[in-house]
């Protein structure tokens, strides 16, 4: 059984002029499913292509045309779902949520108000080594991106590029479980490792792949937890939704200055109104996008050219039987079988490609050591040239033979860093740049001895010193490795050292 | 031989493939007419030289003996399907200049089987209308007139209607959403069927309601229907409302035998203040088709009194978020802005000039009864109402009945600008024993069975079991054989 018991974290709390306050978080969280096409249109989804040139008739609201669903999208939804220990729905549905804008050609998104795909589901977010909370998950939908208006190209113009027009996008909607700016980027954190490692969202922030709108509100200690009890949202403060962020960065300052406002709002004997806000990261404050009397009224409606989406529990069967290893239960793992420490399985397991190098490397080896090797040394190095684990030039074998020849006692850990560099800049392998360069350490007592007997011989007055002061024995051993031009096995020195002064 | 258009489908077919004319010879003959009948307004775009072009190949697959049955033959297209490169319009201002790059699926199927396309025919602004009168073009005129009044072809596929019953093609697309190929056909004497809704591919169709929609043929005659049919109906993977069930050889069911057959008679439909020879059409019917063998079984469907409110709920919400495309955005029509104006002002100022009042006031409609507070009140409440007019089908079809006999429409063709004044209820009322089908999603065919005390055709309406259009068209087979209308307008256009 895997040891997965954790601390629930302290919410945070910001000191008012009045009062303490605590913070209650709910995300929204868009993450554009990984498919080539589409959720209802063959059209590529291919990012950075020519404006437009990416749009099915169907993306571009022709008269006439129809969508159809994409199975792989869903089988991206389900895996999703699942990876989030989910309920899926066998019968989901898609409905229209009505609005003009010029991005939206069909006037509106498709989406699933009231039948989602996926339903209840949980994410643990790890807040620090045995520090953890759990956030539910509510639902999951899918639905149509819509394109993009660009209006800083003509001062009297403005411009719509389609391509993103219908990309499949998930909409991964938390409770109310979240309880501080760092919490929801460990949050957003946590849910983007796990739809990496699903395959299902590539999670590029910058790009937009990933986006989350941040619902926050105020309330006094003691409130949220007679939420909890109940589930009566009445225990907690109006909400205001911050929306589109898509830094990890700003989603921190942002919650922070609105949760400021707000108290501010609050103790003034004011009341905070519900609405949507936008974050302006340059003056760093929120601002009124459009209130509840503004608020779009969407006219959700089961979309008639759709049949409901019917799916077989076999097929999530199927979709469950290659699911793989998920971060929690990997971390576990690296710490039940390779003996880290949490902390470094966390580094390790942050992305699953760095934790498939981990284990390939670490296989059948100390895995300590090679996890050091990875994070100290490895990482180090990539992040010193901007690499990332696929573009690194050291492979697990050759980390693995580093290891190999440390823990063999081949090589000492100072000559393994000279070794790594070769390594890493020519991409020789450790154990033939050992033995090519000479590098291996001499620990052939014999050859130690004589060397030893000659620096005694040649300093009579450090011996005498160093019987009178055992720790003085130190400076023989570095005139023993000066020698040996450091190929000597320190532990073989200090042995003979010691035997030698008769310490 | 200087009347070929005004020969029916199934006599065009086998003459060609006796080869005593060609499809070029079909084709001109029917441009010819097609040509001389601008009073009737009936075409609104002619495509004679796809025609032609289209006409010459088909009589080569002809002369190598691979002639599908619509191979040749010269048919009009109802304005509301996209076809390559020739203008779609849906009768609207807002498609001012649109060409498709893409050809709807039914039209691609029927030039695939060798059909040749005269041009686009009228029809209500986006279908919504009974009457044609609502179309951009103008209205289509009804070839049928009494005295000098000039007559609606009904609508919304009225071009179809008219351009049918004045010989000035072989047959048409149309669709019907409510009644809008049934009305025209009763209209015109002419027959058209609805198919069961999913049978025939919506790809390429101008959306009205995307739930009550379905294409179907407009023909003179009841083999000619299931001829047609047969080209146009088939699974589209593009369409996900299509369905995917082998298409019969509907042609090959004609038998006209109908004995034992249960004929339901429901009597919901006797309406208060309906014309005394609509009743009596539909007694001559009922007579007809016991003569020929059927029993007939006088049956309740209960919720036909809501089927009209809940249709005008329905069919309008969905209009309303369907016709949101058509923003001047990206095709069409879209309005002369003044300076400063922004987005706003050119959704309001397009959309204002572009879609006729009907459209408007339906756009309207829809949007009301989906917004917040009257969603449950409105276009919940008719999704539930209309869930009990299917079950009102359901449950006769299980007690045995194999087919409904209904009058067509509740008068014949009334005269054109008569009901301008009129509440918008009035024209509506035209839909009354039509609507009941696409909100069921059954297959209904108009078939003309009489004429009025003035002339004037009257139809009857059939309403067959779901998929069972083989079995519905004998039915109807049978009524046309019994009622042996053969009464066509006098020309005077």
């Amino acid at each position: 059984m895997l040891d997965l018991t954790y601390e629930t974290p302290k919410p945070k709390v910001i000191a008012g002029a009045k009062h303490d306050w605590e913070l209650v978080i709910g995300m929204e969280v868009h993450a554009q499913v990984s498919s080539n096409a589409k959720l209802f249109s063959g059209a590529s989804t291919k990012f950075g292509a020519e404006p437009n040139s990416n749009v099915a008739f169907v993306d571009a609201a022709m008269p006439g045309m129809l969508p159809v669903i994409n199975e792989y999208c869903v089988e991206q939804a389900v895996r999703t779902g699942l990876g989030l220990n989910a309920e899926i729905n066998l019968f989901s549905a898609f409905d229209r949520k009505n609005y003009f804008y010029p991005d939206l050609p069909q006037g509106y998104q498709i989406s699933q108000l009231y039948h989602p795909i996926v339903g209840e589901g949980e994410i643990l977010v790890d807040m620090g080594p045995g520090v953890a909370r759990l956030v539910r998950v509510e639902r999951i939908h899918l639905e149509q991106d819509a394109g993009k208006s660009i209006h800083d190209m003509d001062p009297n113009m403005s411009f719509v590029d389609l391509n993103r027009t219908g990309v499949a996008l998930m909409e991964i909607v938390s409770r109310p479980d979240i309880r501080g700016p760092e919490e929801a980027a460990a949050y957003v954190t946590k849910l983007r490792q796990i739809l990496r490692y699903l395959g299902t969202c590539d999670g590029n922030m910058q790009n937009g792949n990933l986006r989350a709108d941040v619902n926050v509100s105020i309330c006094r200690a003691g409130q949220y937890e007679k939420y909890m009890e109940t589930q009566d949202f009445s225990y907690l403060g109006t909400r205001c939704e911050i929306k589109n962020m898509n830094s990890m960065r700003f989603i921190q300052m942002a919650i922070e200055v609105e949760a400021r406002r707000q108290i501010a709002i609050v103790e003034a004997g004011g009341e905070v109104v519900q609405e949507t806000r936008l974050y302006d990261p340059d003056k760093n404050e929120t601002r009124s996008m459009r209130s509840k009397e503004e608020a779009h009224d969407y006219r959700y409606f089961p979309d008639p050219d759709l049949l409901p989406l019917e799916i077989e529990q076999d097929w999530i069967d199927g979709i469950k039987a290659t699911l793989p290893e998920l971060p929690d239960v990997k971390k576990a793992r690296f710490v039940g079988d390779f003996g880290l420490s949490e902390y470094d399985a966390s580094v390790l397991t942050a992305d699953a490609e760095n934790a498939q190098f981990f284990e390939a490397a670490a296989q059948g080896r100390d895995g300590k050591l090679a996890a050091n090797w990875i994070i100290n040394e490895l990482f180090g190095r990539l992040k010193k040239e901007d690499h990332d684990i696929a573009q690194s030039p050291v492979s697990p074998a050759q980390i693995g033979q580093i290891v190999d020849l440390i823990k063999s006692d081949a090589i000492s850990g100072k000559i393994a860093k000279d070794v790594f560099e070769i390594c890493y800049t020519t991409g020789r392998d450790p154990s033939e740049i050992v033995e090519t360069e000479g590098m291996k350490q001499v620990t052939d007592t014999g050859a130690i001895e004589s060397a030893v007997d000659e620096i005694i011989a040649a300093n009579p007055a450090q011996v005498e010193k160093a019987k009178a002061n055992p720790k003085l024995a130190g400076w023989f051993v570095g005139q023993v490795m000066k020698a040996t031009g450091g190929k000597a096995n320190p532990k073989a020195v200090n042995e003979l050292v010691a035997a030698k002064l008769g310490l | 031989m200087t009347d070929l258009n005004t020969l029916t489908l199934a006599e065009a077919r086998d003459k060609l493939r006796a080869k005593d004319v060609t499809s070029v010879e079909l084709t001109e003959a029917c441009l010819k007419a097609a040509g001389a009948a601008g009073k009737l307004n009936a075409f609104v775009h002619d495509t004679p030289d796809i025609a032609l072009a289209q006409a010459k190949a088909a009589d080569e697959r002809i002369a190598k003996g691979d002639a599908p049955a619509m191979c040749g033959l010269p048919i009009g297209v109802k304005d509301l399907f996209c076809t390559k490169g020739v203008p779609s319009q849906a009768a609207s201002r807002i498609l001012e200049g649109f060409k498709p790059e893409y050809e709807s699926t039914i039209t691609g199927q029927l030039f695939d089987a060798g059909t040749v396309m005269l041009g686009k025919l009228n029809m209500d602004e986006f279908a919504m209308g009974s009457s044609n009168e609502t179309s951009v073009y103008g209205n289509a005129v009804n070839p049928w007139k009494v005295d000098d009044r000039e007559l609606t072809p009904g609508g919304s596929s009225g071009g179809s209607a008219s351009a049918v019953a004045a010989d000035l093609c072989l047959a048409a697309t149309g669709t019907d959403t409510g009644g809008s190929i049934r009305q025209p056909a009763a209209f015109t004497g002419i027959v058209g069927i609805k198919p069961t809704y999913g049978r025939c591919s919506r790809w390429g169709v101008a959306a009205f309601a995307s739930s009550l929609d379905q294409a179907g043929p407009m023909t003179k005659t009841v083999r000619d229907a299931a001829i047609m049919l047969e080209a146009m109906c088939g699974h589209d993977a593009k369409d996900s409302t299509s369905a995917n069930l082998p298409v019969p050889d509907f042609e090959a069911m004609l038998t006209g035998d109908i004995k034992g057959k249960k004929i339901g008679i429901p009597r919901e439909y006797h309406m208060d203040g309906m014309p005394e020879e609509i009743e009596a059409l539909w007694a001559d019917g009922r007579k007809m088709l016991e003569s020929a063998g059927a029993e007939m079984v006088d049956i309740s469907l209960p919720h036909t009194k809501y089927a009209l409110p809940t249709y005008y709920v329905i069919a309008p919400a969905e209009a309303s978020s369907n016709l949101a495309r058509y923003d001047g955005v990206r095709y069409g029509h879209r309005a002369t802005l003044a300076a400063g104006d922004g987005i706003n002002e050119m959704y309001e100022k397009t959309r204002a000039e572009g879609f006729g009042h009907e459209v408007q006031r339906r756009v309207m409609v829809g949007t009301y009864v989906l917004s917040a507070g009257f969603y449950d009140a409105y276009y919940n409440r008719a999704r539930k109402v209309r869930a009990l007019i299917k079950r009102d089908f359901d449950d006769a079809f299980a007690a045995g009945i194999d087919a409904i006999l209904t009058p067509a429409t509740p008068s014949p063709a009334f005269g054109l600008g008569e009901m301008i004044d009129a509440d918008p209820v009035q024209m509506y009322l035209n839909d009354v024993f039509t609507v009941t089908v696409n909100l069921a999603g059954l297959p209904g065919i108009a078939v003309p069975t009489g004429l009025d005390a003035k002339g004037l055709p009257l139809g009857l309406q059939l309403i067959g079991r779901p998929w069972e259009e083989g079995d519905l068209l004998n039915t109807a087979y049978a009524l046309e054989q019994a009622a042996g209308f053969v009464a066509k307008p006098q020309k005077w256009w």
